[in-house]
């Protein structure tokens, strides 16, 4: 664990794999909701690493969290959200082919996969999700796509994804879902938040 | 009847509704958003007797024109212009009474790019997230002004204006923004540093809320490959794949997967959102 300073007011939290950075920031999180983290506007973990934005005292943090004994993140209950899905996605024979198995074989993996919101990015309320293996890796597509709809369920790189509104993407679609990502007049607005645990549910094509 | 609204007539190049912006959400991806300018809009609020946190109106270039529905105390100020009031010339950066159904046009920006109209009541639209801030990066908060469009003016304090002469600071006529260096000063070539800290920039013309954008030396990686994606800070400098340096402003993502050779001091920033395109940019590292 190394960390940088940001700016004036930041600090960057370098950790050595993705499952460090989930048992750092669940850490962190505790230490919050314990009342024993000085104050701090922002937490932002990504894929390794976790930044603290709005920190009074950097160094003096720096200097604190170097002491910590940081708990593995399964010591922690998160969160659990069931996502329902429709595996119909363009690019599922796509993703079945670069899988080496069938279609259907790629909805039975993806939907028996524990996942986790390692983070969160590229717009309000969209998860960059964990958990498949690594031998499942995808490439984004070559020629991103212009209008991606709302809903989609999609995979590139390691991680799963759901857009949360039409946006441009580059992602693999595999599937799409009625589940609301976001809504801002709703508490939380954001379904999926890093920390929570996300399985994907199958519905049948075609019907609910 | 008091009708606590005002009417767009003129949108202008691109009007927005902003404060001080949305805290504590980057996690889920949302923007801080907010003021470019934030003493600007600061000074504008104070001088129409508003709190720190009510929402203005923040032009760009060309300025805008609205009709408020009932008598309101309005004052301009960022980015200085002519104002009038149903035709009549009227004092920039202070406060003036602006009749029901009167036209206060805010004109082109002389100097500087962005003018901040504060209204006694500030601006009403419906908050998300705790900010009226219209966030152009991921589209929350109230669109964008059109002209025909209706926004609500809250109540006017008790109080009176705050005060009647504020000092302004100048639009810059080079930007000299200093920077911490780092996280990721390490991904660039010494040669590049030096150029970074040492040659001109200008701002370019693609400058927006989500970032300063800047013409100049690119800088050389010195490590190839990709960087996972990290959380990243107003006043970021991100180097993209083209070496030029873009400081991120208040629509800025909180994720990003390009390096950051430096950051901003956040006192700094409101020169860097008064910048014409053009302007020379110097980036001074101070420690």
């Amino acid at each position: 664990m190394r960390t940088v300073a940001v700016g004036e007011h930041a600090l960057l939290v370098e950790l050595g794999s993705g499952e460090e950075t989930e048992a750092f920031h669940s850490e962190l999180l505790r230490r919050r909701a314990a009342g024993t983290l000085p104050a701090v506007t922002e937490i932002v973990p990504a894929a390794r690493t976790v930044l603290l934005d709005g920190v009074a005292e950097p160094a003096r943090l720096a200097a604190l969290i170097a002491g910590w004994e940081v708990e593995p993140s399964h010591a922690r209950v998160e969160p659990a959200v069931d996502i329902p899905v429709r595996y119909d996605g363009p690019d599922l024979p796509d993703v079945a082919d670069l899988w080496g198995v069938t279609p259907r074989e790629v909805a039975r993996i993806h939907s028996a996969t524990a996942f986790r919101v390692a983070f969160c990015g590229f717009a309000p309320g969209f998860g960059y999700l964990t958990g498949l293996p690594a031998a499942y890796e995808v490439p984004r597509r070559a020629t991103p796509r212009t209008a991606v709809p709302a809903g989609s369920v999609a995979v590139a790189g390691r991680y799963t994804g759901v857009y949360p509104r039409a946006s441009p993407g580059g992602w693999q679609l595999i599937g799409t879902t009625d589940a609301v990502l976001w809504d801002p007049a709703r508490e939380p607005a954001a379904l999926l938040a890093p920390g929570t645990r996300v399985r994907f549910v199958p519905v049948r094509v075609g019907g609910r | 009847m008091t009708d606590r609204a005002f009417a767009v007539v003129r949108a202008g190049a691109l009007t927005t509704v902003q404060d001080r912006g949305r805290r504590g959400h980057a996690h889920l991806g949302v923007p801080r958003s907010g003021a470019l300018d934030p003493y600007a809009s600061a000074l504008v609020n104070r001088l129409v007797g508003n709190g720190a946190d009510a929402a203005v109106l923040e032009t760009t270039v060309d300025g805008c024109a609205v009709r408020p529905r009932c008598a309101v105390t309005v004052a301009v100020g960022g980015a200085p212009c002519a104002v009038t009031v149903d035709g009549r010339p009227v004092a920039w950066g202070a406060p003036l009474r602006v009749p029901a159904g009167a036209v206060l046009e805010v004109g082109a920006a002389v100097r500087g790019l962005r003018s901040y109209v504060a209204f006694g009541g500030g601006v009403a639209a419906e908050p998300v997230l705790g900010s009226r801030s219209t966030d152009l990066l991921s589209g929350l908060g109230p669109a964008p002004l059109a002209a025909g469009a209706v926004l609500p003016l809250g109540p006017q304090g008790p109080d009176a204006p705050g005060c009647d002469v504020v000092p302004w600071p100048a639009a810059p006529e080079e930007l000299v923004l200093r920077v911490r260096p780092g996280p990721r000063d390490d991904w660039f070539t010494d040669a590049s540093l030096r150029d970074f800290a040492t040659r001109a920039y200008r701002v370019s013309p693609a400058s927006n809320r989500i970032g300063l954008r800047t013409e100049g030396p690119p800088l050389e990686r010195a490590v190839a490959g990709e960087l996972p994606s990290e959380g990243m800070v107003l006043g970021a400098v991100q180097v993209p794949p083209d070496g030029r340096p873009v400081v991120f402003l208040a629509d800025h993502p909180t994720t990003g997967g390009y390096p950051v050779v430096a950051v901003v001091r956040e006192r700094d920033l409101a020169a860097a959102a008064q910048s014409v395109p053009g302007t020379p940019v110097r980036f001074i590292p101070v420690r």
